[in-house]
C-alpha cells in the first residue's frame, strides 16, 4: 500500500501542473485525417482502447480492446460531448499519460499491465470526473458492442415474451 | 364544380385520430383525401428498428448538433438516435412561449402515433361530469353511455392488453390479455389491495401492445424498441393499423408533404368547401374541395389552421363566434411520485422489455369519503418494479467485469398524471408578426399550472408514499420532476365540445356548431382533459363516432 500511497500524492502534485501544459495529444476538428475516428488520431484509440482494456479485461469473456471501445469514445465525445466535457476528457487523457511518466516513466501504452492497473485503480479511488467519463465510456461502448452485447451479455433482439418471475439472471 | 381536386372527404393529418377518420371514411366507400405537412414513413420499410446498437455511429445516443437543432424535442423521454427522424427540427419549426411550454411534434405520416406512449383508458362518467360538477370549463354534451359503444368499436381492432376490474371510474374495455405483472409488482398489489379501505389499488397497465395477433399486426415481442416504429407491428400506430386499413379500400388518396394552410368557407352556401394547401417541397399553393373535412391536425395544429382560415364570414377564425377557439389549453400536471427498494425475491429476475407497467386508477374525489379539500378532481399512477444489472460499480479489472455481471436490487416507483382544469387564459394565439417558412403564422402558446394542479402534485407525492409503504417497499423517497406545461404530450381543449354554441366550437358529435361539414375528433375536442393519461383511445372513439354520424347525414342530405 505504501507504493499506492506515494503514487496517489505523486498523482496529486502532478495533477495540478498538467492543465497548463502542452498537450501531448494534438486534437481538435482540423486534425481529422483519413487514418483518424471522430477527434482522435488512430494512437489516440489505441491508447483509450489500452485505458478500456485496463478497465475491462479480456477475461472468459472479451475485453473492451476487442470491443473497440477506443472508436466509439472517439465518436461520442467529438458528436455527444459538450465542450467542456471535451476539453475535460482530452485533458484527462493528457494526465494519464503524464501521470504513467512520472510514476514509471513511460507512457501509459508502453507500460505493464500491473502498473497500468496500479495507476487507473488509483485514478478511480480517486473519482476525478475525467476518469468518470472515460469509465463511463468504456463500460458504455462495451455493453452497446457487438462483442460485448453478444459475448458478455446474452443479447437478444426479440426476447419474444415477458417473464417477470425468471429464475436465472437472463444476461 | 367537379375536377381532379375534389373528393368526397377531406382528412387533415395521420396522427391517431386522423388515421382513424381515414380509415372509416375509406370503408364507408367516401373517396377521401388525406394531407399530411410531412413526410410518408410506410410501415416496415422505413423503420430503422432492426438495428443492433453496435449499427448505430452514436448506438443510440443524441448529438450535440441534435440538441442544438431541437433543443425542445430532444428532451422528450423518447427522443434517440433512431427516434429522431420522428420529431421535428425546432430550429425549422418555430413557437413562442409565453410562459414555458414544451411541444413535442412529429412531422410525418402518421404524426406521433409512432412515439405515443400506447397506454389507453377510457373516460369514465366522473371525467364526463366534472365540469358540471365543480363548475369549471363547460359540461360535456356526451356521457359516458353515448362513447361507450365506440370505445367498444375501436379498442379490439386497435388491440388494447388490460385486465378487467369492474370499476366505476376506470371502465373496462374489450381487452387483450394484460401483460403481466412480475413477482414484486404482484406481491406488493396483494398487499396495497388488503391494505387500504379507499379502493386504492395497483392493477395492470393497459396498453395498445398486443398480447395477441390482429390480422398480420404483432404479437408484440418485448423489444423495448417502440419507438423506433415496429416492423413486427406490435403496437398501434396510424402507420401500421389504420393507414393500410384505408388505403386496402381503394378509397384514399393520400398527400405528404401538404400544409394545410386554411380551410376555405363558402359565404352564400355556408360551408366549408375545401381547403388551401402549400406543398412543403414546392411551395406552390393548391386547393382541394369535398362535402366534408375532418380536421386532425393535433390540438394545437388544428387551433392554427382554424385561426387562419379568417373570411369576412369569420373574422376571427373559422367557426369562432363563441371565441373560444385557442382557450382552454390543457395538458396533464404530472411527475410526481415515490420511488423505493423491495427486499425479497432475490433469486428472481425479469426477462424481455415490456412496454407497460402497472397503473394505480383514481383515489381521490370518486365519491363522498374520498372528497379531498386541497384540490378537484383526481390523478392516477403509473409505474413498475424491475431488477436491473449493476451497470457501474467502484474498482476495474477482472473484479470489476464480475460486478457488472451481478443483478441489482429490486427496485419500485410509481408517477402521478393528473388533471389539468380548463382555464380560459390558458390559451394558443397565432404571433401578430412572426411567420415561419411556408408564411404561416408562428402560435403563441400562454399556458400554466394554477393552484389546483400544484395542490395536486403534492399530495401525488404523499399518496404515492404511502401505497409504497403498504406495499412493503422500503427506503422510500418522494418526487416532483417540476415538469412544465405541454411535457405530458397531452395537450387539449382548444376547440371544445359543448351544449352551447356561444360558449362551445363543436357540439355532441365532434361538428363544428357554425360550419356543419366541418368535424374536429382530435385533442382540441376535449372539454375537460380527465384523470386519467391516455386519452388517445378516447380521440380514436369520438372519431369513429363522428365519422358514423357525418355520413349518416351525408346520406340524409343534411351535409353536402
Amino acid at each position: 500500500m505504501k507504493r499506492r500511497d506515494a503514487l496517489k500524492k505523486t498523482g496529486f502534485i502532478f495533477g495540478g501542473s498538467i492543465a497548463g501544459s502542452a498537450l501531448l495529444f494534438q486534437v481538435g476538428c482540423n486534425s481529422k485525417t483519413s487514418d483518424s475516428v471522430g477527434f482522435f488520431s488512430l494512437d489516440q484509440i489505441n491508447f483509450l482502447n489500452e485505458v478500456g482494456e485496463t478497465i475491462l479485461p479480456q477475461t472468459d469473456t472479451p475485453g473492451a480492446k476487442e470491443a473497440n471501445v477506443g472508436a466509439f469514445m472517439a465518436v461520442v465525445v467529438r458528436d455527444c460531448y459538450t465542450p467542456e466535457n471535451q476539453k475535460e476528457f482530452i485533458e484527462g487523457m493528457d494526465k494519464i499519460n503524464s501521470l504513467s511518466k512520472n510514476s514509471y516513466k513511460q507512457s501509459f501504452v508502453a507500460c505493464t499491465e500491473q502498473q497500468r492497473t496500479e495507476l487507473l485503480s488509483i485514478l478511480d479511488e480517486e473519482g476525478d470526473d475525467y476518469f468518470k467519463l472515460i469509465k463511463n465510456l468504456t463500460l458504455t461502448g462495451y455493453y452497446t458492442s457487438q462483442v460485448g452485447a453478444t459475448q458478455f451479455l446474452n443479447y437478444n433482439p426479440a426476447p419474444g415474451y415477458y417473464d417477470g418471475c425468471l429464475a436465472q439472471k437472463p444476461w | 364544380m367537379k375536377n381532379d381536386n375534389t373528393y368526397d372527404a377531406i382528412v387533415i393529418g395521420t396522427g391517431i385520430s386522423g388515421g382513424w377518420a381515414a380509415k372509416e371514411l375509406c370503408e364507408k366507400g367516401l373517396k377521401t383525401l388525406v394531407l399530411d405537412r410531412g413526410r410518408d414513413v410506410k410501415h416496415i420499410v422505413d423503420y430503422e428498428d432492426l438495428k443492433a446498437p453496435w449499427e448505430l455511429p452514436h448506438r443510440g445516443l443524441k448529438t450535440q448538433e441534435d440538441i442544438r437543432l431541437s433543443p425542445i424535442q430532444s428532451g422528450v423521454y423518447n427522443y434517440n438516435e433512431v427516434s429522431k427522424k420522428y420529431f421535428v427540427n425546432d430550429l425549422d419549426q418555430p413557437y413562442e412561449q409565453v410562459k414555458p411550454f414544451e411541444w413535442a411534434r412529429g412531422y410525418q405520416v402518421g404524426g406521433r402515433s409512432l412515439i405515443w406512449g400506447r397506454q389507453c383508458y377510457r373516460r369514465s362518467e366522473i371525467d364526463f361530469l366534472a365540469n358540471s360538477k365543480d363548475g369549471f370549463g363547460v359540461d360535456w354534451p356526451i356521457g359516458y353511455k353515448d362513447i361507450a359503444p365506440w370505445y367498444d368499436y375501436v379498442e379490439p381492432f386497435v388491440g388494447v392488453s388490460g385486465s378487467l376490474e369492474g370499476l366505476p371510474h376506470l371502465p373496462d374495455g374489450k381487452f387483450q390479455p394484460p401483460m403481466p405483472m412480475n413477482c414484486v409488482e404482484k406481491e406488493v398489489a396483494d398487499r396495497v389491495r388488503k391494505g387500504f379501505t379507499d379502493g386504492r389499488m395497483i392493477i395492470n397497465g393497459r396498453t395498445a401492445n398486443h398480447t395477441k395477433k390482429i390480422g398480420s399486426r404483432g404479437p408484440c415481442l418485448y423489444r423495448g424498441k417502440c419507438e423506433s416504429g415496429c416492423s413486427y407491428g406490435g403496437y398501434f400506430s396510424s402507420n401500421s393499423a389504420t393507414l393500410p386499413a384505408a388505403i386496402a379500400t381503394g378509397n384514399m388518396t393520400l398527400r405528404p408533404f401538404s400544409v394545410v394552410k386554411e380551410i376555405i368557407y363558402d359565404k352564400e352556401k355556408r360551408r366549408a368547401k375545401g381547403v388551401r394547401v402549400i406543398d412543403s417541397e414546392t411551395l406552390e399553393v393548391h386547393e382541394y374541395f369535398s362535402n366534408v373535412i375532418f380536421l386532425n391536425a393535433s390540438t394545437l395544429n388544428s387551433t392554427l389552421i382554424l385561426l387562419n382560415s379568417v373570411s369576412d364570414a369569420f373574422p376571427n377564425g373559422l367557426g369562432n363566434g363563441s371565441e373560444q377557439i385557442g382557450h382552454n389549453l390543457m395538458d396533464m400536471p404530472y411527475g410526481a411520485g415515490a420511488r423505493g427498494s423491495f427486499e425479497g425475491h432475490e433469486d428472481k429476475y425479469t426477462y424481455g422489455s415490456r412496454p407497460t407497467g402497472i397503473f394505480v386508477p383514481r383515489f381521490r374525489n370518486i365519491n363522498k369519503e374520498t372528497e379531498r379539500k386541497d384540490f378537484l378532481r383526481g390523478y392516477t399512477f403509473q409505474g413498475g418494479a424491475s431488477r436491473r444489472r449493476i451497470e457501474d460499480a467502484p474498482g476495474i479489472g477482472a473484479k470489476l467485469k464480475e460486478k457488472i455481471a451481478e443483478a441489482g436490487g429490486w427496485e419500485m416507483g410509481i408517477t402521478a398524471w393528473g388533471e389539468h382544469l380548463p382555464y380560459y387564459d390558458n390559451k394558443v394565439t397565432l404571433h401578430k408578426e412572426n411567420k415561419d417558412k411556408f408564411g404561416m403564422p408562428i402560435l403563441k402558446i400562454d399556458c400554466e399550472f394554477k393552484e389546483n394542479e400544484k395542490a395536486m402534485l403534492e399530495d401525488m407525492k404523499n399518496s404515492a408514499a404511502e401505497i409504497l409503504e403498504m406495499g412493503g417497499i422500503k427506503n422510500i423517497e418522494t418526487y416532483n420532476w417540476n415538469k412544465i406545461p405541454g411535457s405530458c404530450i397531452h395537450e387539449t381543449g382548444t376547440a371544445r365540445m359543448g351544449l352551447d354554441p356561444k360558449t362551445s366550437v363543436l357540439n355532441k358529435w365532434n361538428q363544428m356548431h357554425e360550419v356543419n361539414n366541418v368535424f374536429i375528433t382530435d385533442g382540441s375536442a376535449m372539454a375537460s382533459s380527465g384523470c386519467t393519461p391516455g386519452p388517445s383511445i378516447t380521440y380514436m372513439a369520438l372519431t369513429a363516432r363522428a365519422v358514423d354520424y357525418a355520413v349518416s347525414e351525408m346520406k340524409k342530405g343534411n351535409i353536402r
